[in-house]
């Protein structure tokens, strides 16, 4: 598959912008700047970028606890984000949702979500409305490979399959929930397989792999927009860190390290940064100005966040009802 | 003015509000052409088509939550859950999803998702189809609490929590929907948080809601006959709460009852007596007295559950022993 030099470009664009961001966070978290949880996305990057890149301004998507990659790839604006993780009330939610709820609903964000498998209907029905109001809106519905254990995916997936609703399920499977490795969820090796249930393709993919990601959902999307029905994609990958930070030594309690460090040897960002040397499309110098310049935008954000106010206490009660 | 059921006043509510606005879709088991199994949506399917009338899997989680994501995405999807015990297989969607969206994104994006229950025990169901436990979303801010007793109010309060912007359990009741009275052809709204009056008096408050207003009007009248003057106020929605009518008329009378069919423990009962606790009791002659369901489940056994049913049974003794209070 032919693929622009500009799209291979923006994937690393996206992906770096993704780890640079959550490398800040990892310093923040540790400096108690950012308060609650952080389940940080470091090494799962090439999906999001490889999945957002086939979405429009106003496509949707859902997101989930661990959703800083997917929300940056969907165009957030990394300002209003950070201070949002500070809890600020210049923040996507005024404070008030933080890492795991931040929402923007101008560009399609339909929240990130604290609840396993939780977006999983909401983008079904995201999906279903795109039908009613006569669209061609398509909603890419990211979550875990343990949700998939839940009934929200079953439910999920068979409505979708039903209704042929333009929805893309987006399965990151990076084989823990939380602390639980995957033989110990589930009999099967393939979530794609439960795709055959629900008569839909399922496809697995090197989620580690941006172009890979990415042509499995540019075919998922042309389905959505044929009106041909919801397409599975499970994402091989793995998270680097622990659970959250603040799980005890980055998630070694259950892994090992070799396990780990082998996974890291598999960095999309690195894979990347060498194709697109080997390709000749972008020189070492530019790649390291295209860094300098997320880091720069990367400390605003942190300035911006730093500088705003908390919410007042009367905030609280605002925005319950409308 | 003409007479219909509480169930074809929602009906028609429904009616008028999806040829007025074609963003307003229902979902739910057995609503096409079967017609709901309260026959509340008979009809529907035919003038509205199986576009806007989806008879859907029993997927509570599933349908439930993409009403959310629809909502969220500018649509006005009224959902049935066959029986309000359904509602704890898609809690999630309920007390996480859409009860906190709009707050913790911060008031963006809203979630205009009428859901459709229905409480009260009677039709010999037992523990799993007959549950009253509207209070529970009572306890989640978020949501609107909607608790119709009559046709009139019904159909009212119905076209209200369809144009509202926010989340609306409506809570029916299950021994109301052939329940007839008066209810105009055309269209009308209620505001929530306003409660009414269904029957002045001056010894007694009782403070009921849902089938519970009825019956407590039946308890009135057989008070009466003994000289007891009872005033029946019944909030119609229980979030909003309209604090301000029951407190009047508790200053009137001095004496309070309350009404409700979930258990006594935690429910609507309790949260309205502890409110007038806080606010009003220095109006007070009598301790508050609830009658409500009892702590247990709904029992099978006929007789069983006619001992359960709060009713007329219960209502008048207790407004005896409250007489006694000078």
């Amino acid at each position: 598959m032919e693929i622009k030099k500009e799209t291979l470009i923006e994937f690393y664009t996206t992906m770096l912008k993704i780890r640079l961001f959550e490398e800040r966070v990892i310093a923040l978290y540790a400096r108690g700047l950012i308060p609650g949880l952080a389940h940080l996305y470091i090494g799962e990057e090439a999906v999001a970028a490889g999945v957002c890149a086939v979405l429009r301004e106003n496509d949707y998507i859902t997101s989930t606890h661990r959703g800083h990659g997917h929300v940056i790839a969907k165009g957030a604006d990394l300002k209003p984000m950070m201070a949002e993780l500070f809890g600020k009330k210049t923040g996507y939610c005024k404070g008030k949702g933080g890492s795991m709820h931040i929402a923007d609903m101008e560009i399609g964000i339909l929240g990130a979500n604290g609840i396993a498998g939780g977006g999983i209907p909401i983008a079904v029905g995201a999906g279903m409305s795109a039908k009613w109001r006569g669209t061609d809106q398509v909603t890419v519905c990211f979550f875990g490979d343990d949700a998939s254990n839940n009934g929200t995916f079953h439910e999920g997936l068979n409505l979708a399959s039903l209704y042929r609703l333009p929805v893309i399920f987006v399965c990151e499977n990076n084989r823990y929930g939380i602390s639980v490795g995957q033989e110990k969820q589930r009999l099967i090796q393939d979530i794609a397989i439960r795709a055959t249930s629900y008569d839909m393709p399922g496809v697995v993919v090197n989620g580690n792999d941006v172009l890979e990601v990415y042509e499995a959902s540019l075919k998922a999307v042309k389905r959505g927009w044929a009106g041909e029905g919801p397409t599975l994609i499970e994402c091989k990958t793995y998270r680097w860190r622990g659970h959250h930070e603040g799980d005890p030594n980055q998630g070694r309690r259950y892994r090992t390290t070799e396990e780990i460090e082998s996974w890291k040897e598999g960095d999309p960002i690195k894979r990347m940064a060498r194709k697109l040397i080997e390709d000749k499309i972008l020189t070492k110098k530019k790649m390291d100005d295209l860094k300098n310049e997320i880091l720069e935008e990367i400390e605003q954000a942190v300035a911006f966040a730093n500088e705003s106010e908390f919410p007042t206490i009367e905030e609280m009660y605002e925005d319950v009802y409308i | 003015m003409r007479e219909i059921t509480y169930a074809q006043a929602i009906n028609e509510a429904l009616r008028q509000c999806m040829k007025e606005d074609e963003r307003v879709v229902l979902l739910g088991e057995d609503i096409g052409v079967y017609g709901g199994i309260f026959q509340v949506t008979a009809g529907l399917l035919d003038e509205f088509g199986k576009e806007r009338v989806i008879d859907t899997p029993i997927a509570e989680a599933g349908f439930v939550g993409a009403c959310v994501g629809a909502a969220l995405t500018g649509m006005r999807p009224v959902v049935e859950i066959m029986f309000i015990d359904f509602t704890t297989v898609c809690m999630d969607m309920i007390i996480n999803q859409m009860a906190k969206m709009h707050y913790m994104f911060g008031g963006q994006g809203k979630v205009p998702v009428v859901l459709r229950v229905n409480i009260g025990a009677g039709r010999g169901a037992a523990a799993q189809h007959s549950q009253s436990f509207h209070a529970l979303f009572m306890h989640i801010p978020g949501l609107y609490v909607v608790a119709p007793s009559t046709p009139y109010d019904a159909k009212g309060l119905m076209i209200e929590a369809i144009k509202n912007d926010n989340p609306v359990i409506f809570v029916e009741h299950k021994k109301l929907y052939v329940e007839k009275g008066d209810v105009p052809a055309e269209g009308y709204t209620i505001p929530f948080g306003k409660a009414e009056i269904k029957r002045e008096g001056s010894d007694l408050t009782i403070v009921a809601t849902h089938a519970m207003v009825m019956r407590s009007l039946r308890a009135a009248e057989e008070a009466a006959k003994e000289g007891i003057d009872v005033e029946v106020v019944d909030p119609r929605t229980l979030t909003p709460f309209d604090k301000v009518t029951i407190l009047k008329s508790v200053k009137k009378t001095g004496r309070l009852l309350v009404a409700d069919e979930g258990h006594k423990t935690c429910g609507v009962a309790a949260e309205i007596s502890a409110m007038v606790a806080e606010e009003g009791i220095f109006d007070l002659k009598a301790p508050v007295v609830r009658v409500c369901s009892p702590d247990t489940p709904v029992p099978f056994s006929p007789p069983l559950e006619q001992a359960y049913i709060p009713d007329v049974k219960d209502l008048l003794p207790a407004l005896k022993r409250l007489m006694e209070y000078a």
